[in-house]
């Protein structure tokens, strides 16, 4: 099957300054990506060169097989972006804005599905509403209705909720979720990595114009596989064998570190055999963002060489 | 081809919103000028055997109201999407640039007519106006503000600020524009003047449209319709080379 997304060879320079690397990117159709990224890693470079809002240096990209430069009308056809600028047309309502963006991708008579993103992005009650009288969260929801009218096999979000509340945030996921379970291909860039770690399936960590991590979540979140293991017992002393696993400890409530779930019987046997009881115990998996600081850190060792 | 019709539609709704401003503020602006100019100068001037001085400004002053309205109309809607960054919605569609130039330019010439018509419609409540050649007329003020059209998308696409863009109109299109034979015949300019004036394009565009008025004009209009079809091609040729390659839009 045509990758929803190829992306080979790419480079990108303004001037002197490398804003992407040998880039190197395959998405497949349907696939929730999730890029990651500090600021100035190269994310919105890299999401505008897909979307031909800039060329590259050098290398090629391809939406569904369609080269974004050499094919542009077809790559742009299969494709709907939300731009990280949270950008509006100030002539125009919600409604005409939606007609016209249709209208540019030949769609002269969409109001059936207009109305459908309306109401999922909670808008309809703005649809005549001027674009300049809209608050921030609600021209961002605008920005995602213009993104899916022409419903693109492949949507790309560039920080799609910055700036807008935890409910709204939950509805707009909600919605994207349907359309990933309807079959499109979603790519997003976010700074909240819980929503990545969350939503998406696969990750792609950017460092300084070039990707330092690609791999499933799970693969990724395993891959730095110590955990923690919280413990309350009814000793306050702990057996020798496991006082180099202390993180944290309060009287007798002890936080260790393991390096994976098979070493909790070592653990336990060692409580055993020193007769002690366990009272409470959790184990706690680390998350998204313990692995992308360790990641970041990695990347920093690895230029110092 | 639907995009495209978007697009215009789009252009042209945006002045029509606006068409206090962008229609009837430049009619009123000119025939304030016919007012005190013709008021002023009736009786001294004759550019024309059997002409009188106002209704040789007549056609001029139209032209010069559309030629600035066409720059305006392009550069202002491409400046403000611009530096607003809306210009996105169009640059993420699957328009090709040829699609973008025509809309845009088409957008102009139609605004630039609104204006010349409306205001040739209000003169002639008060002034009999000959009419020679209605395909001359025409003719020229599709190429001028075509023309002008496309000057405004160089321009706006150049302009990083509002005020670089009102620089160019300021110190460029507006000479150019007054001193292009509006007010005068180049005739009865010093031979310095009238020799610097076969260089203005603008100068071309309304000597041959006065023509298709008059059938009288400074020079020939096979020769004015010469140059401003080559002024529009090349101008034409540098918007296009512009939007292809993405210059200053797409970096």
């Amino acid at each position: 099957m045509t990758p929803a997304i190829e992306v080979n060879k790419v480079y990108k320079h303004f001037g002197v300054v490398d804003a992407l690397l040998d880039i190197n990117l395959e998405i497949k159709q349907g696939e929730f990506f999730a890029l990651l990224g500090p600021n100035g890693a190269g994310k919105t470079t890299l999401i505008n060169i897909l979307a031909g809002l800039m060329l590259p240096s050098n290398g090629r990209a391809r939406i569904l097989g369609h080269d974004v430069v050499l094919n542009y009308r077809e790559a742009r056809q299969v494709m709907g972006v939300v731009p990280q600028e949270l950008v509006f047309d100030p002539f125009f309502t919600v409604r005409e804005m939606l007609s016209i963006q249709s209208g540019y991708y030949g769609l002269r008579n969409n109001s059936n599905w207009i109305d459908e993103v309306l109401h999922y992005l909670d808008l309809s009650e703005k649809e005549n509403a001027n674009m300049r009288t809209l608050s921030g969260g609600m021209k961002r929801r605008v920005l995602v209705a213009q993104a899916l009218v022409h419903k693109p096999p492949v949507i790309i979000l560039d920080e799609p909720t910055a700036g807008v509340d935890v409910e709204l945030r939950q509805s707009l996921w909600d919605f994207i979720k349907q359309l990933n379970r309807d079959g499109h291909t979603i790519v997003l860039t976010t700074h909240y990595l819980e929503e990545a770690e969350f939503l998406c399936s696969r990750i792609g960590i950017m460092k300084q114009g070039r990707i330092v991590a690609l791999d499933s979540t799970k693969n990724l979140i395993n891959s730095f596989n110590s955990c923690l293991i919280k413990l309350r017992l009814t000793s306050s002393i702990l057996p020798i064998k496991l006082q180099s696993l202390v993180e944290d400890y309060a009287e007798n409530s002890f936080t260790l570190r393991i390096d994976n779930y098979s070493s909790i019987e070592g653990v336990l046997a060692a409580l055993r055999i020193g007769k002690i009881e366990v009272l409470e115990m959790e184990v706690i998996q680390p998350g998204l963002e313990k692995v992308f600081v360790q990641i970041m850190d990695r990347a920093d060792k690895k230029e110092l060489v | 081809m639907s995009g495209f019709y978007t697009l215009l539609q789009k252009e042209l709704l945006r002045f029509c919103k606006v068409g206090l401003q962008s229609i009837f503020a430049p009619m009123m602006a000119t025939l304030i000028y016919l007012l005190i100019f013709s008021h002023m100068l009736e009786s001294r001037i004759q550019a024309y055997p059997n002409v009188t001085y106002t209704t040789f400004l007549i056609p001029g002053l139209i032209m010069m109201a559309m030629l600035q309205n066409a720059f305006a109309n392009s550069s202002s809607s491409l400046i403000q999407s611009k530096i607003s960054g809306s210009i996105v919605f169009v640059l993420l569609s699957p328009l090709s640039y040829m699609e973008i130039f025509v809309a845009y330019v088409l957008a102009a010439i139609v605004r630039g007519f609104l204006v010349g018509i409306g205001i040739y419609l209000v003169i002639l409540v008060f002034f009999d106006m000959p009419l020679r050649s209605i395909l001359w007329i025409f003719v020229f003020a599709l190429l001028g503000n075509g023309f002008l059209g496309a000057l405004g998308i160089i321009a706006a696409i150049w302009a990083e600020k509002f005020d670089q863009l009102a620089a160019f109109q300021n110190f460029v299109i507006l000479p150019l524009t007054f001193l292009s034979g509006v007010f005068y015949t180049i005739h009865s300019l010093p031979s310095f003047w009238e020799n610097l004036s076969h260089f203005n394009p603008f100068f071309y565009v309304i000597d041959g449209f006065r023509y298709g008025f008059f059938g009288v004009s400074d020079i020939s209009p096979y020769f004015s319709l010469m140059v401003v079809v080559i002024f529009f091609l090349l101008v034409s040729w540098i918007t296009l080379q512009m939007l292809r390659t993405g210059y200053k839009l797409r970096q």
